[in-house]
């Protein structure tokens, strides 16, 4: 491997379409995954409206919209369909196939010091998998009846049955379809980014050396290879279900004035599923931002992250129990009470790891000498949103608790905060951190304060609130609370909520401005802008292809070594091998 | 309105465009670099922290003295526990968020970057470590503890002499039935509903109701496609040729007579169709579709035909027990203080009944019965006075999205006293088969069973 050198020409589509090289397909998926976000942010403002102003007339969604807003106001169909998209694409397409795509490919051969992925045809396969999968769920909103509308879990049988409602025609088989290309470039991302880590880590690079951030990548791409299939399985039987006449999930049905003939299956087979799936997906999205944000916490409070191997094994712990919690989705599906109390209990184990994350980030905080880059305002936000969401958690995973705020706001608050705030958190931090790396530039640090503390604000301004109208017993999706008396407090609350989101979506212009424009015009950056210990920052501003021109780096010590007493400077990297007498940490 | 908000997003984009050109120039006339973050911008960030700490801080207790009641006091006997358990808990985490949002707040608003200062190192110290792994750990213990003793009682086996009330959901309403005097729900198969039958109750009566209904309309459906006149014409085209074959001799095999004479006679059926005048034009899509119809519908006999006969405990035949089954809608009531165990079921999708006031909740599944028990302890008439609001009611809603009119879908819930209740149900009518076929049933049953001519079959049709 040393000494490889690239020195082909490369054309345009092999350099920038069809790329092998993991920096040029990471910002592929960044520039794909904030596409998708920005879909996903409009569509949430678009039913932030109906719910701030029920029944008001908003021409902005009739121009978009068309005739799923007839005279502006959203139809009841088209507010479900916009709820589940939003929800389909902020999870899997942004935080998933974003966060992971972007990151895992940018950082692991670079902090490991490796010269790409270990297939590189596998990661650019994983890329082009994940975009026809973005097209495929971006294209199921034109179609007739509109998008799949029962909600990002699709439980049937009202995704399976078309009679149910419209968005459970051509939409819902194009979300599925669509599902099953995303979990193939996961399983394919997943599998390049285990197989680098374990055999590609450079001299040196030992397990107990590695940046946190790779431990993340790590412990979330072993999670994704083993329960992504799941939910393959999960959506295959589904599209059965829906067109080939099966019944995994169908039983005594009558819908439409008539009597299906289906008997046996069982909706609840799904469930189990689908959530076996879908809880370690949330530490599948939490996680990289975790990793992130302890390498930018210590960077920039220039002080090692605190309890280093205790952070290794929370992640491990909290990957390992994220499999066996998935029932407390389920607390109210009927389930015997006493597989309910073992879920509780696993449940509420994982708020130990997760405690001992937090006081560790607050302790690196602790006699710090904090800079405070837009990434480090990003990623202390994200300790603030992960505690609070967090917190929530408890009160859910008390089954007794959770029968009467099961499906209400208090749920969407919990989620919001902890998994939606904290991951966009971090996936933001690394994009203002790793930028240089990208793009060879800086992105301007104001805008990057303008965008934080609007983010930051409104973010809380949005969810914090909806624990009030959860706990008072609010359902969630939903389209008019007007109905029943014993909600009119909702009244109070939503017009506010939408304030807030319209303009935290607004804020975000602040960054996709900065974003593009830094591009082209920001400040070139020198090879260590931030002045960081790992492995990345010793790799030419030019962003090679192969990443070091000569030798791969050697690796002499952990890569936590800011303010080391034993040297002048407040950063070792860790290509800087060890003082006589010097002990390692 | 369109215009401006375009005006908006173009002169937005601008100013920031020129604001950070200007940015740009000044950095770079100060020889400034972005990564340099200067002390003036730390300590800015360093203070913002502090301010927004307080007003998130504000925020939230405005919030908890507003609204922190977020609903009036339980009025089930489950609800009291969990409702301690809630205030435990919320007692608890509210603690904590406090204590750690300071800290992480204060900390990073104190220790910003200054040029002299040099960060403590500070890798790692066990204890500390093992003090917030232990404490956390004794803490949810205590929560898990308490919250699975709350969850052992509340869903216990209900006592034998409860009060079994199901509640049933379709697209998108809510369908209550009571057991009736003999304290048995009758047999229910999906199979039977219709309007008249809403939860497809299992009689004898209605099942030759549905049998006739399904035959009339296969019978129909039958005639359609028979005398389709596209079909008809290729059929008779088809037969014409093979019995005066166009082109010579074909393989030289002679006919049988038995099959020439079959021949003869399906022509001469196709032929009188044809000219019956009772032919029907089909579009290939609609012929296909009521060809398909008339498989769902032949297989729908089938499965009415396989419902069992099969006995409950009291002997009732299964279906008797549900020809005094009370069925309401709109509202239902229940009696104070008295347990009710809730079987749910769903015709259609998977539905939850969400019944805030009692801190009780359920899904409706489609094929799989669930259940809920649960002790009503305040009647709607105490609630209205304890709530100081005469227009107050109990109300179960959907809380599992079901459609398009989900937030619509909910029942009202009356908590009577146990005379108030005892009068309301008798006023509810009872189900039971079509009058005129309702005597029709086998000797010794008939003795057995209580028929009772429906005043009114208003409450069971939709």
């Amino acid at each position: 491997m040393a000494g490889h050198n690239h020195h082909h020409e490369e054309s345009f589509i092999s350099k920038y379409v069809f790329s092998q090289d993991h920096k040029m397909i990471s910002k592929q998926f960044l520039l794909t995954a904030i596409v998708m976000g920005v879909v996903a942010v409009m569509l949430s403002i678009f039913f932030r409206l109906q719910l701030g102003w029920p029944g008001e007339s908003f021409s902005i969604l009739e121009t978009f919209l068309g005739k799923w807003a007839p005279d502006g106001v959203l139809d009841r169909n088209a507010y479900l369909a916009l709820v589940t998209i939003h929800g389909t694409i902020m999870v899997f397409f942004v935080l998933t196939g974003g966060l992971s795509g972007t990151f895992s490919n940018l950082l692991i051969p670079l902090q490991i010091g490796a010269r790409d992925m270990a297939s590189g045809f596998l990661n650019m396969l994983s890329y082009w998998f994940f975009l026809v999968s973005s097209v495929i769920m971006i294209f199921s909103l034109f179609v007739e009846g509109g998008a799949a509308s029962g909600g990002w879990t699709v439980y049937p049988p009202l995704s399976a049955l078309p009679q149910a409602m419209p968005g459970s025609g051509t939409g819902m088989t194009l979300w599925l379809i669509s599902m099953v290309l995303f979990v193939a470039s996961s399983l394919l991302g997943g599998l390049n980014y285990i197989v680098t880590i374990i055999n590609l880590r450079t001299k040196g690079m030992k397990m107990t050396r590695l940046p946190l951030t790779i431990w993340a990548f790590l412990v979330t791409a072993i999670l994704g290879v083993l329960s992504f299939p799941v939910l393959v399985s999960a959506v295959v039987l589904l599209l059965m279900d829906r067109s080939m006449g099966t019944a995994f999930y169908l039983s005594d049905i009558h819908i439409g004035g008539e009597a299906l003939d289906v008997t046996g299956g069982s909706p609840i087979l799904y469930q189990h599923l689908f959530w076996f799936l879908g809880h370690p997906e949330v530490y599948i999205v939490l996680l990289p931002a975790l990793g992130i944000s302890s390498e930018i916490i210590s960077t920039n409070s220039r002080k090692p992250i605190f309890g280093y191997r205790a952070m290794i094994g929370s992640i491990l712990a909290i990957g390992f129990l994220s499999f066996i919690v998935w029932g407390h989705h389920m607390f109210v599906t009927g389930m015997n009470p006493f597989i309910g109390s073992v879920f509780v209990f696993t449940t509420l184990l994982i708020a130990i790891p997760s405690a001992v994350k937090a006081f560790n980030y607050i302790t690196t905080l602790w006699k710090g000498n904090i800079k405070f880059t837009p990434a480090m305002l990003f990623s202390v936000g994200l300790v603030s949103t992960f505690v609070t969401g967090g917190l929530t958690g408890i009160i859910l995973a008390d089954s007794a608790l959770d029968v009467n705020v099961h499906d209400t706001y208090f749920v969407v608050a919990h989620f919001h905060i902890v998994m939606g705030m904290s991951a966009i958190f971090g996936m933001l931090a690394g994009v203002y951190h790793w930028y240089p790396k990208m793009y060879g530039r800086l992105m301007s640090t104001k805008l990057g304060y303008a965008h934080f503390w609007i983010t930051l604000v409104c973010g809380y301004g949005v969810f914090f609130p909806m624990h009030f109208v959860g706990l008072a017993g609010a359902p969630r999706r939903y389209y008019d609370y007007s109905s029943f008396e014993f909600l009119d407090f909702v009244a109070d609350f939503n017009p506010i909520i939408s304030v807030f989101a319209i303009v935290g979506g607004i804020g975000q212009l602040f960054f996709l401005f900065n974003f593009f424009y830094s591009i082209f015009r920001g400040q070139k950056s020198d090879a260590n802008p931030w002045k960081s210990n790992t492995l990345e920052w010793t790799t030419p501003v030019e962003r090679i292809h192969g990443n070091w021109p000569n030798e791969l780096p050697v690796v002499h010590r952990w890569a936590y070594d800011y303010s080391n007493p034993a040297y002048d400077e407040d950063f070792v990297p860790q290509i800087v091998p060890l003082k006589a007498g010097e002990e390692e940490h | 309105m369109k215009l401006f908000i375009l005006l908006v997003v173009v002169v937005g984009i601008v100013a920031i465009a020129q604001l950070a050109r200007v940015y740009e120039l000044t950095a770079r006339l100060r020889k400034t670099k972005e990564e340099d973050i200067s002390y003036a911008d730390n300590r800015l960030n360093a203070k913002l922290w502090l301010l927004f700490m307080v007003l998130f801080y504000a925020g939230f207790i405005a919030l908890i003295v507003k609204y922190g009641d977020y609903l009036p006091v339980s009025a089930s006997a489950h609800g009291e526990g969990v409702d301690k358990l809630m205030d435990f808990n919320m007692y608890i985490i509210i603690a904590v968020f406090f204590v750690v949002n300071t800290l992480l707040f204060v900390f990073a608003s104190k220790y910003y970057y200054r040029k002299d200062r040099k960060a403590k190192f500070f890798p790692h110290d066990n204890r500390l470590e093992l003090f917030w792994t232990i404490v956390p750990s004794i803490v949810l213990a205590v929560i898990i503890i308490f919250g699975l003793r709350t969850w052992n009682e509340m869903t216990g086996e209900a006592a034998p002499d409860a009060l079994r009330v199901e509640v049933y959901a379709k697209q998108f309403d809510w369908t209550v039935r009571y057991p009736g005097d003999n304290n048995e729900f009758g047999l229910a198969n999906y199979n039977l509903i219709s309007t008249t039958n809403p939860l497809g109750i299992v009689t004898k009566e209605g099942i030759v109701e549905s049998l006739e209904a399904i035959e009339t309309e296969l019978a129909t459906l039958k005639a359609d496609v028979e005398n389709e006149r596209g079909v008809l014409l290729r059929e008779k085209a088809e037969i014409e040729e093979e019995l005066h074959p166009s082109h010579g001799h074909g393989d030289g095999h002679e006919m049988s007579a038995e099959r020439k004479a079959h021949l003869e006679a399906r022509l001469h059926e196709v032929e009188s169709a044809l000219n019956s005048g009772n032919t029907t034009v089909l579009s290939e899509e609609a012929y296909e579709a009521k060809k398909d119809k008339i498989s769902r519908l032949e297989r729908h006999i089938q499965r009415i035909m396989e419902i069992e006969d099969f006995s409950y405990e009291s002997n009732l035949r299964a279906w008797e027990a549900g020809t005094d089954d009370r069925i309401v809608k709109g509202e239902f009531h229940l009696p104070v203080r008295k347990e009710v165990e809730f079987i749910f079921r769903s015709r259609d999708v998977i539905h939850s009944a969400y019944m805030p006031h009692f801190r009780a909740q359920m899904n409706c599944v489609p094929g799989v019965p669930t259940r809920f028990k649960m002790i009503p302890t305040i009647t709607t008439d105490s609630m209205r006075l304890v709530m100081n609001n005469p227009e107050f009611d109990y109300i179960l809603l959907c809380n599992k999205v079901c459609g398009a009119a989900h937030f619509n879908m909910a029942i009202k819930i009356v908590i009577d006293t146990p005379e108030q209740y005892e009068a309301w149900l008798k006023e509810q009518a009872e189900y039971v088969a079509k009058e005129e076929t309702a005597p029709a049933v086998e000797p010794e049953a008939a003795e057995s069973v209580e028929v009772v001519v429906a005043d009114s079959q208003t409450a069971i049709v939709e």
